[in-house]
C-alpha cells in the first residue's frame, strides 16, 4: 500500500542527493560565477525542503522562515554579480 | 476524496524533486558556465513551483485554517519573479567578466553587438 507521506519521504532523498551533487560543483567550480550559480540552486532546494519540513511538522512559522530566505538570497546573488563587475 | 487530493499533492513533490535532480545533474555535466545557469535556473524554478503547489495540496485538509494556500502562492509568485532576474544579472556579469565560452559555441549575439558599437562595455569603476 503506497502512502502519501512515503512518496514524501522519497522526494526528500532525492532533494537531499540533489544538494550533495549541487555541493560538488560548489566546491569544484572554476570560476567565482559557477559557485554563485551552485549556492543558488543549493538555496531552492533547501527553500522546498523548509517547506515540506513545516508541511510535515504542521507549524506554519516556518514558511515565513523560506520566504525571508529566498529573499536574503536573492539579494545576495545580486550584490556578488554587482561586485564582480567592479561596481560595488 | 482528501486521500486523493493528498496523494496528487506528494506526487507532484516528487515531479519537482525530480526535476530539481535533474537541474543538479546538469549542473554538474554541462561544459560552461552560462550553460549551467541556464540549466541550473530553468529546471530548479519549474521544480520549485511543482514541489510548492504539492506542499499547498498536500496540506488540503489545513487550508481552512491558517493560510497555507496564500503563503503558497506568495513563495511562487516570488521565486518566478526573483529567480530569472538573478540569473540574467550573473549571466551578464560573467561574460562581461571575461569567463571563456566553451569551445562549441557557435553563435555569439553579444560580442557582435559589442563590435559594431550597438551597446558599450560597461565601465563603472
Amino acid at each position: 500500500m503506497i502512502n502519501a507521506e512515503m512518496i514524501v519521504y522519497v522526494a526528500i532523498g532525492m532533494f537531499t542527493l540533489a544538494m550533495l551533487l549541487a555541493m560538488v560543483r560548489f566546491v569544484k567550480g572554476p570560476s567565482v560565477v559557477d559557485r554563485v550559480v551552485a549556492f543558488d540552486s543549493l538555496t531552492i532546494t533547501s527553500l522546498i525542503l523548509i517547506s515540506i519540513i513545516a508541511a510535515l511538522s504542521n507549524r506554519m512559522i516556518y514558511f515565513d522562515v523560506a520566504i525571508v530566505y529566498g529573499l536574503l538570497s536573492f539579494i545576495g546573488v545580486i550584490v556578488v554579480a554587482k561586485y564582480i563587475q567592479k561596481g560595488l | 476524496m482528501e486521500e486523493t487530493i493528498k496523494l496528487i499533492g506528494a506526487i507532484m513533490i516528487f515531479m519537482g524533486a525530480f526535476s530539481l535532480l535533474v537541474a543538479a545533474i546538469g549542473l554538474l555535466r554541462m561544459p560552461d558556465v552560462y550553460n549551467r545557469v541556464q540549466t541550473g535556473t530553468k529546471a530548479s524554478t519549474l521544480g520549485a513551483i511543482m514541489a510548492f503547489i504539492g506542499v499547498g495540496l498536500f496540506k488540503f485538509e489545513s487550508w481552512g485554517d491558517g493560510n497555507w494556500l496564500g503563503r503558497v502562492i506568495i513563495l511562487i509568485v516570488f521565486i518566478l519573479l526573483t529567480n530569472p532576474v538573478s540569473s540574467h544579472v550573473l549571466m551578464r556579469a560573467a561574460y562581461f567578466m571575461k569567463v571563456p565560452l566553451s569551445k562549441l559555441t557557435k553563435i555569439d549575439k553579444l560580442k557582435e553587438d559589442l563590435d559594431n558599437n550597438v551597446i558599450k562595455e560597461p565601465n563603472n569603476e
